[in-house]
């Protein structure tokens, strides 16, 4: 019997937060399949972060287990599971350190993990730059020479540059406009397909799930409530919660779509 | 850098701070060639011209011994420079490094550590310097062991501010994530992001090195003589105002001069790194 890739066995979380008792999750069972794009949908307080970050080892879950290639994921990481699990973050302002360069930022995941030659660690950092679509010379700058769709494109080289098969994304892109989302999600669908890569999608914004997802979890109260295909749940959702999540999507009508298709043609003629 | 020099010198008040600062530290450096009596500086006694108001060539008249003034207050800026830039390299890295422990780590390790601090910073450092002062031998090194004793925590405060707002930034969960060692993301990470408020509070701080020193030799627990000292040659010439006021008025003012302009240079300091973040 094959393993799933990645299995959360009825996995809770209670904090204790000035006395009192928060469950933030409360018994979540569900797998992930190796290749796809799980999108965790949800309200703030759902308990969509909170399970992102056990599976990240943030911290620990307080009940139940979490298993990763059929093998429980400890409570403390060792390396080899930083290793397979990586993040991406909301803010890309924060998530590279202002006082070091790209390089040295993309630099540390293959000077941790010993990947390649020490020697070759700088072209290699430049060869990640130009995987996600930045020119290699880039290594040299500092993050405030970068504008936040590139910077975000560091933060997703620096998740792939030590190899890593889960890439956790925590709103990656809520923090760009609009034009240079649909650019960034482009890209982390032709790195998933290219590098065969599993995504975790955590999002609130459900016309992105619709780009990138195969799958979606939703989440309500610290509890999954929905976990269907995405055409299935677009086109029937089942539990209340999740119809009126959806019902609160803007309604696009059928002539601004078809605005809406002119003008994309013409940006990805000019991009 | 550059761009940091090229505002501190657009200002007229950090103009002045740097001109100063710059004249303290030459002249100390250079002290050798720009006095006019160097001999002056050690036990050297001279009847013939003693306690003379300035008038050429002792431009601050002389001392009880006949010392030139000047030639003293000059040699006493380089053994208070050397004492601040001393205590300054004892203190600082033992202080960033219990914050960023403290700030870093969390848990016990805070509370121990940041406690220890607070002990330190409890006893008013004049009584903590004097204390052990008047335990050990009055010497420079004793005088600047006192001085670190009570600097250090200082920088532990600061340092742990900065580390626990740093910790919660985006770059350090990134770098945890990666598997980085928690000495990578200390020293590595967090410790580069503190940097700027370090300096400036270090400049700041010579100055009141400088200061406190001075204080402690005023009260008879620093240099012991025949060694030039501003605090005690503002105490020995306090018993001769007004008569002699010139023996304490110049090394009074060598002081407030040092002091002020270390404080104009931080001050710039802190406005221009703060603008940066």
């Amino acid at each position: 019997m094959s393993h799933p890739f990645l299995s959360l066995r009825d996995v809770s979380k209670t904090f204790h937060t000035g006395g009192r008792e928060v469950r933030a999750v409360d018994g979540v069972s569900f797998d992930v399949d190796e290749g796809e794009c799980l999108a965790i949908v949800g309200e703030s307080g759902s308990g969509k972060s909170t399970v992102a970050n056990m599976i990240l080892g943030i911290y620990p879950q307080t009940l139940g287990e979490i298993a990763f290639k059929g093998s429980a994921l400890p409570g403390r990481r060792d390396l080899v599971h930083r290793r397979a699990i990586q993040l991406v973050q909301q803010n890309p302002l924060s998530s590279l350190n202002p006082r070091r360069s790209i390089g040295a930022s993309l630099r540390l995941a293959l000077d941790v993990h010993e990947i390649g030659e020490r020697s070759g660690r700088d072209e290699r950092t430049g060869q990640l730059l130009e995987e996600v679509g930045l020119p290699a010379a880039f290594r040299t700058r500092s993050p405030a020479a970068l504008s936040g769709g590139q910077r975000q494109r560091v933060a997703i080289a620096r998740a792939l540059a030590c190899q890593s098969e889960l890439v956790v994304l925590d709103e990656p892109t809520s923090a760009l406009d609009v034009l240079v989302q649909a650019r960034v999600l482009k890209l982390l669908n032709e790195l998933r397909e290219k590098r065969g890569l599993t995504y975790i999608f955590i999002t609130h914004d459900l016309s992105v799930v619709r780009n990138v997802a195969t799958r979606v979890a939703v989440f309500e109260k610290g509890r999954l409530v929905e976990l269907s295909p995405t055409e299935a749940i677009f086109a029937d959702p089942k539990h209340p919660y999740t119809r009126r999540l959806i019902g609160a999507v803007p309604v696009v009508t059928a002539g601004e779509a078809e605005l809406r298709n002119r003008l994309m043609e013409k940006t990805d003629a000019n991009a | 850098m550059k761009r940091t020099f090229a505002i501190l010198l657009r200002n007229p008040l950090s103009l002045l701070g740097l001109v100063i600062v710059a004249v303290v530290v030459l002249s100390a450096v250079f002290a050798d060639f720009i006095t006019p009596f160097p001999a002056h500086a050690g036990a050297v006694v001279d009847f013939a011209n003693f306690n003379k108001a300035p008038e050429w060539p002792y431009v601050m008249g002389t001392d009880l011994v006949g010392r030139d003034l000047f030639t003293r207050i000059v040699y006493a800026y380089r053994i208070s420079l050397i004492l601040g830039v001393v205590v300054l390299v004892l203190a600082v890295p033992v202080g960033v490094a219990i914050g960023l422990l403290a700030g870093y780590l969390g848990g016990w390790t805070e509370y121990l550590l940041m406690r220890l601090t607070d002990v330190f910073l409890s006893i008013p450092p004049l009584v903590l310097a004097m204390s052990m002062m008047g335990v050990l031998e009055p010497t420079l090194t004793n005088g600047m062991i006192a001085v670190t004793a009570m600097w250090w925590p200082w920088y532990t405060r600061l340092v742990y501010n900065l580390t626990r707002a740093e910790k919660e930034e985006g770059y350090v969960l990134a770098a945890e994530i990666i598997g980085a060692s928690r000495l990578h993301v200390m020293f590595r990470e967090i410790l580069p992001n503190c940097v700027p408020s370090i300096v400036t509070k270090m400049t700041l701080d010579l100055g009141f090195v400088i200061l406190i020193a001075s204080s402690l030799s005023f009260l008879g627990l620093g240099v012991q003589p025949p060694t030039p000292d501003l605090g005690s040659m503002v105490a020995d010439g306090a018993k001769y105002l007004p008569d002699s006021w010139w023996l304490t008025v110049f090394p009074g003012l060598a002081i407030l001069v040092a002091v002020f302009g270390f404080n104009l240079v931080g001050d710039a300091l802190r406005e221009v790194l703060g603008a940066e973040q």
